[in-house]
């Protein structure tokens, strides 16, 4: 398949031109993407001011390291710098310049600490093997499309009977999260534009909270066309009042049921638990936890690291912006004090952070 | 002859042996006489450009090239940028403990071909030697001393509103080859670097248009950091078109994996050129008709400054500035 007939530039001038023509029939509309990668995408295309007045699209949640409490960054800097513990770091790119509340890893690999950035877990394990006297962490941080990959290392770990590596878990899962922006009543949110590749590992399935609560979901991939035809079809089911809420536009990559192997595999490794998403607060069931029978390789257990403590950098709105109740430019910090160079918030830095992509396109 | 190079490498007899075994035959084998303090430059007249640069890339070896090709490249192509013809090098080499002289020699041969195909002289050298774990095999300076036409006058700060920016061809290549290899990516298509001197295609280009107004090669931080430079130091705004900006397929694909921007990505062979518009067609011809550009481009064109130095009009028709990188570039998560 190739991609690029995904970014047709005549196509996505008559579907701008059909989503202008269906606002006409509408009143205000708040559209959050959920996920990071698309609201970078929509950065990177100039999207929002190509829409018509009274579509606005918000930024959500979806940014794995924007979520991850502070304390996660706190305790792993201290751990890292810890003689006696001799730790040696894995973590994805991402999470190295988010700050904490005090402390980000790159102050910790400035310090002396030993930090290498990974680009799958399973590089975890050859570390581990590498260097037998020091004890590895993985930094397991995500959504669902990043869970699969943690599973996967932690049940080889097993297998192999690796017993110097470790892994610092802070996954979190969409379903829940929905749910409370959803039922949250400061917001008004007349539709979702759902994660591409997180509905891949859980299936379209995974949302029929949306027709229980009667708000409009599409599933839309990244491509210019898969996001303006998300954006068209989220329009369309509200003018036309819809029954069926929930559309499926991504079909060449999720499947009804998702991909049943990621989800099992996710189901052995993980139960599900309350976690705190940081700038939002505790969400019932929307963490993951490494289960019994893997609690050896458990971070915050062996090192006694407390990772779920509520806290944000002082004059930091990235909780109001995680929540799409503001713009990332309405903060007052934002391109002032905050800047990618000095975050003072993890919207800022992280390549999925909402501030980041209006700073980085406007 | 050792295999590796030790500490005593360093000094005294150890070091005579390492230059005379290894270094000198690599380098230098045509040279007759004594080796002394400093090289002698005669009858060097004209305006001179002076560069110095340091390279302390890892892997060493990568698909495309090696430090040795990409520490004569990088230097060369800073002096090709200012209009200037190359005239001589220093090679300053810092080697680790453990390096395999086998190794330093391919590098080393490598450092001389370039120069040779580039015309360009070795004049002076030096050589140290730390402890195993503080360089990360070798690390290379060279500084490179050029002369520069009276009738060339290349900066920054040259772009009027109404100039044309011409890409010498598809950028990115060379830092995704490096973080291929670096990060063990094994992409489906290899990316091999675009490391190249770019000192002929220059000067055919100047010799052409002497009108030209600035070139900058895009390396640290990408095409998007000199072109921000350039709109920053002459106080103007460059709008580029994204679809006109060459991006091979192995580097976008490659940037959607890892959450990159192609603009971003350095080059090690690419330059941006600024020229009056009445000379961008000739331009744009003499530059495809060398090698190393025949996918040159026309990306864009100054105006009179705007909020932002560097705005790029996307594929759908919105609009976005385009910022410097962030500083390391790091792959994203999900």
């Amino acid at each position: 398949m190739n991609l690029k007939s995904f970014s047709n530039s005549k196509k996505s001038k008559e579907i701008i031109g059909a989503i202008h023509n269906i606002a006409a029939d509408l009143d205000n509309i708040n559209i959050m993407e959920v996920c990071g990668t698309h609201t970078m995408e929509i950065g990177k295309l100039g999207l929002r001011k190509l829409l018509p007045g009274n579509i606005r699209l918000i930024s959500g949640p979806g940014c794995p390291v924007c979520v991850t409490p502070g304390s996660y960054i706190d305790s792993l800097y201290e751990a890292a710098l810890n003689p006696e513990y001799k730790v040696h770091v894995a973590a994805f790119g991402d999470m190295l310049n988010v700050p904490g509340n005090e402390h980000s890893l790159a102050e910790a690999k400035t310090a002396g600490a030993k930090i290498d950035i990974v680009v799958t877990p399973l590089q975890a394990i050859e570390i581990a093997r590498n260097e037998p006297l020091n004890n590895i962490i993985f930094t397991s941080v995500g959504f669902e499309t990043t869970v699969p990959a943690t599973a996967f290392t932690v049940k080889k770990a097993y297998e192999l009977g690796i017993s110097n590596l470790y892994f610092l878990t802070a996954h979190r899962v969409v379903p829940p999260v929905l749910k409370a922006l959803i039922t949250d009543k400061d917001l008004n949110i007349s539709g979702f534009l759902l994660p591409g590749h997180v509905s891949a590992i859980i299936g379209e399935k995974a949302y029929s909270l949306l027709n229980d609560f009667s708000v409009p979901g599409v599933i839309a991939g990244f491509e210019p066309l898969d996001i303006l035809g998300g954006i068209l079809s989220i329009l369309d089911i509200i003018r036309n009042n819809r029954k069926n809420k929930l559309v499926n536009m991504y079909t060449r990559i999720v499947k009804k049921d998702g991909n049943i192997e990621a989800v099992k595999l996710i189901d052995d490794i993980y139960e599900h638990v309350d976690s705190l998403l940081r700038g939002i607060g505790v969400i019932p069931g929307s963490g993951l936890k490494l289960r019994e029978k893997y609690k050896k390789y458990d971070a915050a257990e062996r090192f006694s690291l407390n990772i779920e403590k509520s806290g944000m950098p002082s004059g930091c709105s990235c909780g109001d912006v995680l929540k799409g109740i503001i713009n990332p430019d309405q903060c007052k910090l934002f391109g002032k004090t905050c800047v990618p160079e000095h975050p003072v918030g993890p919207c800022m830095v992280s390549t999925e952070g909402s501030c980041a992509a209006y700073y980085k396109y406007g | 002859m050792d295999k590796r190079i030790k500490l005593s490498h360093g000094n005294g007899r150890g070091n005579n042996e390492l230059l005379n075994n290894v270094i000198f035959p690599c380098l230098i084998p045509e040279h007759r006489g004594p080796h002394e303090d400093a090289g002698i430059l005669k009858n060097i007249k004209g305006n001179i450009a002076f560069t110095t640069d340091s390279f302390v890339i890892n892997p060493i070896f990568f698909p495309g090239g090696d430090i040795g090709k990409l520490a004569v490249c990088g230097t060369v192509n800073d002096l090709a940028m200012m209009g200037a013809e190359p005239v001589s090098l220093s090679v300053s080499l810092i080697l680790e403990e453990g390096l395999e002289i086998i190794k330093l020699e391919k590098i080393l041969i490598s450092l001389r071909e370039t120069c040779r195909d580039a015309g360009v002289s070795i004049e002076c050298g030096d050589t140290k030697v730390v402890e195993n774990g503080k360089a990360d095999g070798l690390y290379i300076t060279t500084s490179g001393l050029g002369v520069v036409p009276d009738n060339i006058n290349l900066s920054s700060a040259n772009a009027e509103p109404g100039d044309i920016v011409i890409v010498s061809g598809p950028v990115g290549l060379h830092g995704i080859a490096v973080m291929s290899v670096r990060k063990s990516l094994n992409f489906a298509s290899v990316a091999v670097s675009d490391c190249a001197a770019l000192n002929g295609l220059t000067k055919e280009l100047l010799n052409a248009v002497p009108e030209t107004k600035a070139l900058r090669d895009c390396t640290r931080g990408g095409t998007a950091a000199v072109l921000n430079e350039i709109a920053e130091t002459s106080g103007v705004t460059i709008n580029l078109i994204e679809k006109t900006i060459p991006v091979p397929d192995v580097v976008s694909g490659a940037c959607s994996f890892l959450g990159l921007d192609p603009l971003h990505i350095p080059c090690e062979g690419r330059f941006v050129a600024i020229v009056p518009v009445d000379k961008a067609g000739l331009a744009l011809k003499t530059i495809k008709n060398h090698e190393l550009g025949n996918a040159a481009e026309i990306i864009g064109k100054v105006n009179t400054k705007e909020r932002f130095p560097v705005t790029i009009v996307t594929e759908v028709g919105g609009k976005r500035f385009l910022t410097l990188p962030p500083g390391e570039l790091l792959p994203r998560i999900c």
